[in-house]
């Protein structure tokens, strides 16, 4: 049980510089999570259209692994096609649960280490919960009729690639 | 007898390690009850730092737990075999001895419950149902458990009673004079803690009890921090409810005791329905025994209560005034140490004893043994953050050298937020800690912070 194997370099910057952290003006669901053991919260704000995540930002307030956690999240999952994201979230879950890495997780799977400290499980899950309930959210209210959003450019916000 | 605290040693602080050795228990001989201190964490000898959320068990206790399965296992009350006849007697020696441990006038007023969770539930059910018109007041605090909060919204809202928050001064303790002018002719219940789980502050309890009675109200306290840790009388402290859970004070988990004064606990219907709590069941409907029995439907915690009471033999062997003397000495070394560690904020009372309720800043009679519920001491209940390093964060790295804290909002949100925080690290103290625990964590936390500069790059 070692402590780098939690705190790697990658995951703590992420925690200092959090990428994608604001709100979306066009978002389609905003998803509020909250851990009740710590009091962790976490606003997960997605704009999906024609079957992507378009965007992605959070905000909100946590330890080092969950918000890591969110921002490698939003940058992970920005432009997939909601399938893929799902099947991103899964796998990641499966990784916390002793799995292998897998190779698509970039810097997601810096977050391995978290299997060895079982109590801080939940921390990195929180941004994939809210994840997975949005998209569910997101494709309840999707209908065809729905207005066309306007698709932002990077508006050069800090941590938008 | 009743040893004065050194008072003049703690409060100077030109004496650098305020410690005085003649307050503390002779640890050595107490750590070797406890087997589960014999554990290392990682190669790391294990400090437990974390007795507000739940005590480690002497041996004596297991012993209890193991000799009532090996010898005198059955059901209470039911039958009439020998091992019955055992069983129920055990149970019953529980509940008397119980009733000894915090000064009850019977045995009857004692009703074991899982904890002291729903041991409130049961007054807020029973009692706040049956007694609170609309327009009634609660009277409480925003710094109670959850478990002393949410059973109170619940019952106002099934009523029409109006929760009041009595408020708190900066230091966290109640403050008497507001609660002199709130405490009014509507108020019915006045519920607080006796000690609180993140402050360590310890209420002013008589004062509530008096202002209470004044108005006809009753006063519940929540003893989950007081009982384990200094003498509690609830006649002493005009208590008319006290709950407490045993998995705190040494026992097993799964039982703990709701005292009720038995001319209130008669008035109180039951919650819980089923075997053991009727006299004569008729196809439609039934009559219930009196009280406790009417409130412990089912199969009680018989070993859970077996197991509590070898705690209260084992805490009372110890002595409980020695026991609250020790961790006021060592909280008073906490205090300083911590307070040497560069940024880092702690929550509540920056010294024991510390000034008494009222606004002034006079330091009362700190006399543990005297007036147990005065408010006048802190306990060894330590909340506290390391600027730029979240509590969960710091808890792991702390555990990572065998000291076990705990990090969140400790079921206290409102208390939280009243704090300005999102959650903080706690160390909570007991009777098997020496001033080594307190040094470990302290060397820790300036781990803590050199790790995390080490990291953050
Ligand atoms: C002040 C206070 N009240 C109530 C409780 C609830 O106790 P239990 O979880 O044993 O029911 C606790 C323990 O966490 C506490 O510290």
């Amino acid at each position: 049980m070692s402590l780098d194997d939690l705190y790697r370099q990658v995951i703590m910057d992420h925690y200092q510089h959090p990428r994608n952290r604001g709100h979306l003006e066009d978002a389609s669901v905003a998803v509020a999570l909250h851990n009740p053991s710590c009091g962790d919260e976490l606003l997960l704000e997605l704009a999906v259209k024609d079957g992507r995540v378009q965007e992605a930002r959070f905000t909100g307030r946590g330890c080092s692994i969950s918000m890591a956690s969110a921002s490698m999240l939003t940058e992970a999952v920005r432009g997939k096609p909601v399938a893929e994201a799902l099947k991103m979230a899964e796998n990641f879950r499966q990784m916390l649960q002793g799995g292998p890495a897998p190779e698509n997780l970039g810097d997601l799977a810096s977050l391995q280490g978290v299997v060895k400290f079982p109590m801080r499980i939940k921390c990195a899950l929180l941004a994939w919960d809210a994840l997975e309930k949005g998209l569910s959210q997101a494709g309840e209210k999707a209908c065809p009729a729905r207005n066309e959003v306007q698709n932002e450019e990077n508006d050069g916000r800090p941590g938008s690639k | 007898m009743t040893k004065d605290l050194p008072q003049a040693e703690i409060l100077d602080p030109s004496k650098p390690a305020s410690l005085s050795p003649a307050d503390l228990l002779d640890v050595d001989k107490i750590r070797p009850d406890f087997p589960i201190l014999g554990e290392t964490i990682d190669g790391h000898r294990l400090v437990y730092l974390d007795n507000a959320a739940t005590s480690q068990k002497p041996r004596i206790v297991l012993e209890a737990l193991r000799r009532f399965y090996e010898h005198d296992n059955a059901n209470v009350y039911r039958s009439v075999h020998t091992l019955a006849a055992r069983a129920t007697q055990a149970y019953e020696d529980a509940r008397a001895r119980a009733a000894r441990f915090i000064g009850a006038a019977r045995p009857e007023e004692i009703v074991f419950t899982r904890g002291t969770t729903e041991a409130l539930n049961l007054v807020a059910a029973a009692y706040g149902r049956s007694v609170l018109r609309p327009g009634d007041e609660i009277a409480t605090t925003v710094a109670e458990h959850h478990s002393n909060l949410v059973p109170w919204q619940q019952t106002a809202k099934a009523t029409g009673a109006r929760l009041v928050f009595l408020p708190l001064r900066a230091d966290g303790q109640i403050d008497l004079d507001a609660a002199r002018r709130l405490i009014g002719p509507r108020t019915r219940i006045v519920a607080v803690a006796h000690v609180s789980n993140v402050l360590g502050t310890v209420a002013p309890v008589a004062e509530l009890a008096q202002l209470a009675h004044a108005q006809g109200a009753v006063l519940v306290v929540d003893g989950a921090q007081s009982v384990p840790h200094m003498p509690v009388d609830v006649r002493a402290l005009g208590a008319d409810f006290l709950a407490f859970s045993g998995h705190k004070m040494c026992g097993p988990t799964g039982i703990g005791v709701l005292y009720g004064r038995y001319e209130l606990l008669e008035k109180m219907p039951p919650v819980l329905f089923g075997g053991e709590m009727i006299e004569v069941v008729e196809l439609e409907d039934s009559t219930f025994k009196d009280p406790p029995y009417r409130f412990e439907g089912g199969t009680p915690n018989i070993a859970g209560a077996v197991g509590l009471a070898a705690a209260m033999d084992y805490l009372d062997g110890i002595g409980r005034e020695a026991i609250h003397r020790h961790e006021t000495a060592l909280t008073a070394y906490a205090l300083e140490r911590l307070a040497q560690v560069p940024d880092l904020e702690l929550y509540g009372p920056r010294q024991v004893p510390y000034g008494g309720s009222g606004g002034s800043e006079s330091v009362d009679s700190p006399a543990p043994g005297g007036r147990p519920g005065a408010n006048a001491l802190k306990t060894g209940v330590l909340a506290f953050n390391l600027r730029g390093i979240h509590p969960h964060d710091l808890a792991t790295v702390l555990d990572a050298e065998g000291v076990a804290v705990r990090a969140g909002h400790h079921c206290a949100q409102p208390l939280m937020r009243w704090l300005g925080v999102q959650s903080t690290a706690r160390a909570s103290l007991y009777l098997y800690n020496t001033p080594e625990d307190v040094d470990a964590l302290a060397a820790a936390l300036a781990k803590a912070k050199e790790y995390f500069r080490r990291v953050s790059g």
